[in-house]
C-alpha cells in the first residue's frame, strides 16, 4: 500500500491506498469535495521528489505527498 | 548548514556563532539576511510548518551551487509560533568575493520564497490562519486536479 501525506494547511491524517499510478489517485480524489479546490494548487511529491506526470508509477511502500503553496521566511 | 528551531530565532546567538565559525575560513565576505515579523493586519505573529525531507534536499542543491562558486550557505528557520518583532528566518552567504556573495544571497532568498516547503500562518486571535494569498504554488502544482 502507498502512503498519502497531506502536508501543511491540508491538515489531514495520512491514508494508505492501493494504486499503481498517480492517475489512479486523481480518479480516487475526484469526488472528494473538500479536497478538490486544494488539488488545483497542490504539487505532488513521490518519495520526496516533486513529480509532473500523472503516468508516474506508484509501487507498494511509496510515499506520496501533497504540498500546498509555500511561503517561508 | 541548515538549522531548524522551535519558536523565534535567537538572532544574536545564531549570527555570532556563524560568524565565529566562518571567520577563520578565509572568506572575505559574510552577507547575512535576517527576516523580522512585522506587526500588520492585526496579527500577533506568524506560525510555520516545515516538511523537512524536501527542505533538506532543496538546501543541499543550493549548497552544491554555492560550492561551485567557492561560497557557502547558512540558513536557520523557525517551526511553530513566532511573535511580532522577532525573527523567523536567517540566511547568510560567505564567499571569497563580495559580488558573488551579494548575488547569491539575493538568488537564494528568492528561490527560498518560491520553493522551500514551508507553510506560513498568520496568528490572529490565537488562531492559525493559512497565508494562502501570500503563498506560491510549487512546480507541477495542479497535477491531480
Amino acid at each position: 500500500m502507498a502512503k498519502i501525506e497531506f502536508l501543511g494547511p491540508l491538515n489531514r491524517e495520512s491514508i494508505e491506498v492501493d494504486i499503481s499510478s498517480l492517475n489512479d489517485l486523481k480518479e480516487m480524489f475526484k469526488d472528494d469535495t473538500e479536497l478538490v479546490e486544494w488539488l488545483e494548487i497542490c504539487a505532488v511529491a513521490v518519495n520526496d521528489a516533486l513529480v509532473c506526470s500523472l503516468d508516474t508509477k506508484i509501487e507498494s511502500n511509496d510515499k506520496i505527498s501533497l504540498l500546498p503553496p509555500v511561503c517561508g521566511g | 548548514m541548515l538549522e531548524l528551531h522551535d519558536g523565534p530565532l535567537h538572532v544574536e546567538e545564531i549570527t555570532n556563532r556563524w560568524f565565529n565559525e566562518m571567520r577563520d575560513k578565509n572568506y572575505g565576505a559574510y552577507i547575512p539576511f535576517i527576516g523580522i515579523v512585522r506587526d500588520e493586519q492585526g496579527i500577533s505573529g506568524l506560525s510555520f510548518d516545515i516538511y523537512e525531507p524536501i527542505l533538506n534536499s532543496w538546501f543541499e542543491t543550493w549548497q552544491e551551487k554555492a560550492k561551485k562558486e567557492g561560497a557557502y550557505l547558512l540558513m536557520a528557520h523557525s517551526r511553530g509560533d513566532v511573535p511580532n518583532h522577532t525573527s523567523s528566518y536567517i540566511s547568510a552567504v560567505v564567499s571569497p568575493q563580495r559580488k558573488v556573495a551579494l548575488k547569491f544571497i539575493n538568488d537564494f532568498v528568492e528561490d527560498f520564497k518560491a520553493s522551500a516547503p514551508i507553510w506560513k500562518y498568520d496568528l490572529i486571535d490565537g488562531k492559525r490562519v493559512y497565508a494562502k494569498e501570500r503563498s506560491t504554488a510549487l512546480k507541477g502544482a495542479g497535477l491531480l486536479k
